[in-house]
C-alpha cells in the first residue's frame, strides 16, 4: 500500500474496500475484548478460524474476525454472525464446528447457544433484540464488532478518516472549534471540562509549538471503557486527535498508556504504524500541507498520572506529580507549550460530531451534558459488561433495564459511582439522572465511568475503607492533606469497622475529610474524600451501629460478626464441616451442627456452601 | 502591575508574583512550612491556603504557588481557611509532635488537641532539604522516592551518594530535626507552653514584642522559667 496522497485517493481506496468486501457473505464477529479473552476468546478464534479452513469455506465469503468488545461481558465469550447480528454467547472452544456446519451452512440457529430472556423465559436470537443492547445507544461501542482492529482498511470501510478529510478539506480551524463547541461535548475523563471551550483556548494562545495528548491512563478499580475503546477500535481514536491537532495548530501528539494495558497499547503502535503508512498521519497529511506525528508513552503504573499535570510530567520524565493550575496545560502544558490533553472517549466522539454535525450531537443528552456516556456496569448486577447510555438516563435504566437487576433476588442498596474518587448513590435516588451535573449535586462524579452496582449485603463503612486505602496508596503524596489525610480517614475507618470505633469518630470523619477536599492541589487528592462523605450522607446510620452497637448490618465486617448455626434449618449434611479451614464446626452426620465462635476465623466459607440458608450471620 | 482585592484591601502586585509574596508585601501573614524565600515554592505542606473567588464558588489555594491575577479576591483568615489550617496543624502534631516548627505552629494557630493515634514519623515530606540541596547547594544528592504512604527523601537506590558533600544544608533548613523546645509540657503531644508563659518584653516594654523576632521565653530552662511565673503571680 503506496501512501494515499489526496482525498479522491482516499475515497477511492474506500471504494475498492467496499468492494473486495462484498465478497464476504458471512462474518464471524467473536469478543476478543478484556472480559472474553481470559475466558479463552482467542483459543475460540483459532477454532473457528480452522473449522472455516477445514470445511473450506474461506472462498464462501465467510470470515472470521477477531474483534473488540461488544460490551455483554456477563455472557461472554460472544459470538456474533453478521449481517443478520445473530447472538451467541457462552461460546466454548468445542462450540466452534457446530455453529459453522450447523449455522453457517445450513442456516439453522442453535438453541441452546442463544440468550435467554430472564423475565419471559424466552429465547432471543439476534443481538439488538436483547434488553441488554436495547435501552442502549452505541455510538462509540457499537461499531466494535464491525471491524477487526488490527486492520485500518476495516475502519476506512465503515467510514473511517472522511471526518479527516472533510475537515482538511473544507473546514477553517475556527469552523471545527464552532462545530466542537456547538455539540456541548464535555470532557469524558472526569471532570466534564467543555471541549470545544478548550480547544478555543489552546487555538487562541501564541505559540507555534502546541502539543496534544490522549489520555489512556485509565486506573480505576472496575473501570475498563478506555481500554476497551483503544483495543476495539484505535484509529476512530487517533482520528480525533488528528481533527484536535488540526484545530489548535499541533504537529505533535502522544497517547498515554497505561503499560497494564499490553493489548491496548499494542493496537495503538499498530494503528499509528498504519495510519503513516496510509498517509494518513505524517507529513503532508492528504496532501493538505498539514503534518502531524503521534507518539506513544507508556504509563509506569501510577493512578495519579491520570491527572493532566502528573501525565505531562510523566511525558517530560519527571517524576508523575501534579502540579499548579494556573498555568493551565491550554497555557503552558507539556513542556510549557499550550496543550490540549483529552481523555480516549472525549477523542472518539471527535469524527462523530465532525460527519454527523454538532447540531446531531447536541440532540442527544440533557440540557448541559450531550452525547453518550459509556459506563462499565459490574458489581452486584446480573448484566455486568460495557453499556453506553445517552446523557441523562436514570439510574434506575442502567441497573434494572439494562444491567438485568440484582443476582439471586437480593436488595439493590446503591451505586458507587465515577471510579475511586466517585460517590456512593443510595437506591432512594434511583432515578437521579446520569449527568455531569446531578452526579455533582448527589456528591459523586461522573468520572471516567466506573459504575459499581451495591446490594444489602455490602457494607457501605467497608466500601468506604476499601477506596480509600486505594487512594491513600496512589496519593503521589506530595500534599500533606492528600497523603496524611488520607492515611488518618483509612486508620479511623479502620477502626470503625474492627469494632474500636469511638464517639466523635464520625463528625472528626467529616471535619478531616472536608479539610482534604478543600486544601489539596490536584482532582485526585479533591474529589478522595468522595467516598467518605457520600456514605456518611446517605448511610450515616451504618456508621453509627458499627460505632455505637458495635455491629455490621449488611454482616460483612469480621470483627462485628458471629457465624451460627440455624437449628430449624441445618439438616446436618457436613457439607459445612468438612469444607471449614479451622476446624471450627463440629457435629456428626444428621444431627445438628455447632461452630466454635472461638476457633472461627470468619471466612465465610459455610455460609457460601451450605445449601439450606441454615448458616446465620449477625 | 496587576491588581487584587487581599482581606477587602486593593493591593498591586507585580506580574509573576505569587499570592503569598503579595500579601507578605502588604503585611499580612500567613503561616507557612515547607516554604522558604530562598527556594522554588512547592505546595507541599497546605498551610499557606487562602480562599480565593466569590462565595459560593470560592475555592482555597496554596498562595505559595497560585500566581496572582488581576482581581482577584483573596482572603487570608477566613473561617474556612483558620480551620483548614488548624486540622492540618493537627494532622502534623500527630505525625511530628517532637518539631519544634509544628509545636510553634501549633501555638500560634492554638491548637490544642490531638484527636488521632500519635506516631513518631519526624520526616513532614516537606522537601525543603530536597530544594535546598538542588537549588542552594548544588548537588540534587537527595529526592523523593515511592508514592503514597511509602514515599520518602533518599539519594538514589538508597546508596552513598556521590554528589552529597555532607555540608548538612539539609539538617539546618529541615523543620523536623530542629527538636522542640524542653519546656514545661515536654512529656506531652501537645506543648502549647508558649501559650501559658507572659512574654519576658512585657517587663521592660508596655507592647509585646515578639512580632519583631522569636522572644526567647521559651528557650529557658523550665526551673527558672517555672519560678518567674510564680513570681509573676505572687
Amino acid at each position: 500500500m503506496s501512501r494515499i496522497k489526496s482525498i479522491e485517493e482516499l475515497e477511492k481506496l474506500r471504494e475498492t474496500i467496499i468492494e473486495k468486501q462484498k465478497a464476504r457473505k458471512l462474518s464471524i464477529a467473536i469478543c476478543n475484548g478484556p472480559g472474553c479473552l481470559p475466558l479463552g476468546s482467542r483459543k475460540i478464534t483459532q477454532a473457528f478460524i480452522d473449522e472455516v479452513k477445514k470445511q473450506k469455506l474461506t472462498d464462501k465469503g465467510v470470515e472470521v474476525r477477531a474483534t473488540g468488545c461488544h460490551g455483554f461481558c456477563a455472557q461472554g465469550p460472544l459470538v456474533v454472525i453478521e449481517p443478520q447480528g445473530l447472538f451467541y454467547q457462552g461460546i466454548k472452544v468445542e462450540d466452534a464446528p457446530e455453529i459453522i456446519s450447523e449455522t453457517i451452512v445450513n442456516g439453522n440457529i442453535i438453541d441452546r447457544l442463544l440468550y435467554t430472556d430472564p423475565d419471559s423465559g424466552e429465547k432471543i436470537p439476534l443481538e439488538k433484540d436483547i434488553p441488554f443492547y436495547k435501552s442502549q445507544q452505541r455510538l462509540i461501542s457499537g461499531n466494535n464488532r464491525l471491524i477487526d482492529p488490527n486492520s485500518i482498511e476495516d475502519y476506512i470501510a465503515i467510514g473511517g478518516y472522511k471526518a479527516v478529510s472533510k475537515v482538511l478539506s473544507e473546514i477553517t480551524t475556527e469552523q471545527v472549534i464552532e462545530e466542537v463547541k456547538l455539540s456541548g461535548l464535555r470532557g469524558r475523563g472526569g471532570a466534564g471540562f467543555p471541549t470545544g471551550l478548550k480547544w478555543k483556548l489552546c487555538h487562541d494562545n501564541p505559540g507555534d509549538t502546541k502539543y496534544i495528548i490522549c489520555n489512556a491512563d485509565e486506573g480505576d478499580p472496575g473501570a475498563f471503557m478506555d481500554r476497551a475503546t483503544l483495543e476495539g477500535n484505535p484509529h476512530i481514536v487517533i482520528e480525533g486527535m488528528i481533527i484536535g491537532a488540526y484545530a489548535i495548530g499541533a504537529h505533535e501528539g502522544y497517547i498515554y498508556v497505561r503499560n497494564e494495558y499490553p493489548i491496548a497499547l499494542k493496537r495503538a503502535i499498530r494503528a499509528i504504524e498504519q495510519a503513516e503508512k496510509y498517509g494518513l498521519l505524517g507529513e503532508d497529511i492528504l496532501n493538505s500541507g498539514f503534518n502531524l506525528s503521534l507518539h506513544i508513552v507508556r504509563g509506569a503504573g501510577a493512578f495519579v498520572c491520570g491527572e493532566e499535570s502528573a501525565l505531562m510530567s510523566s511525558i517530560e520524565g519527571k517524576v508523575g506529580e501534579p502540579s499548579q493550575r494556573p498555568p493551565f496545560p491550554v497555557q503552558k502544558g507539556l513542556w510549557r507549550k499550550p496543550t490540549v490533553i483529552n481523555n480516549v472517549e472525549t477523542w472518539a466522539n471527535i469524527p462523530h460530531i465532525i460527519n454527523r454535525g454538532g447540531k446531531w450531537f447536541a440532540s442527544m443528552g440533557t440540557e448541559k451534558s450531550k452525547g453518550t456516556k459509556i459506563f462499565s456496569l459490574v458489581g452486584k448486577v446480573n448484566n455486568t459488561g460495557l453499556v453506553e447510555v445517552p446523557m441523562g438516563i436514570t439510574l434506575r435504566s442502567i441497573v434494572f433495564d439494562i444491567g438485568g437487576g440484582i443476582p439471586k433476588g437480593k436488595k439493590f442498596k446503591g451505586v458507587q459511582i465515577g471510579g475511586p474518587s466517585g460517590g456512593c448513590i443510595p437506591e432512594k435516588l434511583v432515578d437521579l439522572p446520569v449527568d455531569y451535573e446531578s452526579l455533582t449535586s448527589a456528591g459523586a462524579i461522573m468520572g471516567s465511568g466506573g459504575l459499581i452496582v451495591m446490594d444489602e449485603n455490602t457494607c457501605m463503612v467497608d466500601i468506604a475503607k476499601y477506596f480509600t486505602n486505594f487512594l491513600s496508596e496512589e496519593s503521589c503524596g506530595k500534599c500533606y492533606t492528600c497523603r496524611k489525610g488520607l492515611q488518618r480517614m483509612h486508620e479511623i475507618l479502620t477502626d470503625i469497622t474492627e469494632g474500636n470505633g469511638k464517639e466523635g469518630n464520625v463528625e472528626l470523619l467529616e471535619e478531616l475529610a472536608n479539610v482534604v477536599k478543600d486544601t489539596t492541589l490536584c482532582g485526585l487528592g479533591q474529589t478522595s474524600p468522595n467516598p467518605v462523605l457520600t456514605t456518611l450522607r446517605y448511610f450515616k446510620n451504618e456508621y453509627e451501629s458499627h460505632i455505637k452497637e458495635k455491629k455490621c448490618p449488611a454482616g460483612v465486617c469480621k470483627e462485628l460478626i458471629t457465624y451460627s448455626v440455624d437449628p430449624e434449618k441445618c439438616t446436618g449434611c457436613m457439607v459445612c464441616l468438612r469444607n471449614c479451614p479451622a476446624d471450627a464446626v463440629t457435629g456428626a452426620k444428621k444431627q445438628i451442627h455447632h461452630i466454635d465462635p472461638e476457633k472461627c476465623i470468619k471466612c465465610g466459607s459455610c455460609y457460601e456452601l451450605c445449601k439450606f440458608d441454615a448458616i446465620k450471620i449477625e | 502591575m496587576v491588581k487584587l482585592i487581599i482581606n477587602g484591601m486593593e493591593v498591586q502586585a507585580e506580574e509573576g508574583w505569587t499570592l503569598l509574596e503579595a500579601i507578605r508585601w502588604v503585611g499580612f501573614d500567613v503561616p507557612t512550612l515547607c516554604y522558604h524565600e530562598g527556594l522554588t515554592p512547592y505546595g507541599a505542606c497546605r498551610l499557606c491556603v487562602v480562599e480565593i473567588g466569590k462565595e459560593p464558588r470560592s475555592k482555597l489555594v496554596s498562595s505559595c504557588t497560585y500566581p496572582v491575577e488581576e482581581g482577584l479576591i483573596v482572603r487570608t483568615h477566613s473561617k474556612r481557611v483558620v480551620n483548614a489550617r488548624k486540622m492540618i496543624v493537627e494532622l502534623m502534631l500527630a505525625s511530628s509532635p517532637q518539631s519544634k516548627t509544628v509545636q510553634d505552629l501549633a501555638s500560634q494557630l492554638g491548637v490544642q488537641q490531638i484527636r488521632f493515634k500519635v506516631e513518631h514519623e519526624d520526616c513532614l515530606l516537606c522537601g525543603l532539604c530536597v530544594r535546598m540541596c538542588a537549588e542552594q547547594m548544588m548537588a540534587k544528592a537527595i529526592d523523593f522516592a515511592f508514592r503514597g504512604g511509602d514515599r520518602k527523601i533518599t539519594t538514589p537506590f538508597d546508596m552513598k551518594s556521590e554528589e552529597c558533600r555532607r555540608c548538612g544544608a539539609c539538617m539546618y533548613i529541615c523543620p523536623a530535626c530542629q527538636l522542640r523546645c524542653d519546656g514545661p509540657q515536654a512529656e506531652q503531644d501537645i506543648c502549647n507552653a508558649c501559650l501559658q508563659i507572659t512574654p519576658e518584653c512585657l517587663k521592660t516594654y508596655d507592647d509585646v514584642m515578639c512580632y519583631l523576632t522569636t522572644c526567647g521565653a521559651c528557650l529557658k530552662q523550665p526551673e527558672t522559667k517555672q519560678k518567674e511565673t510564680k513570681n509573676n503571680k505572687s
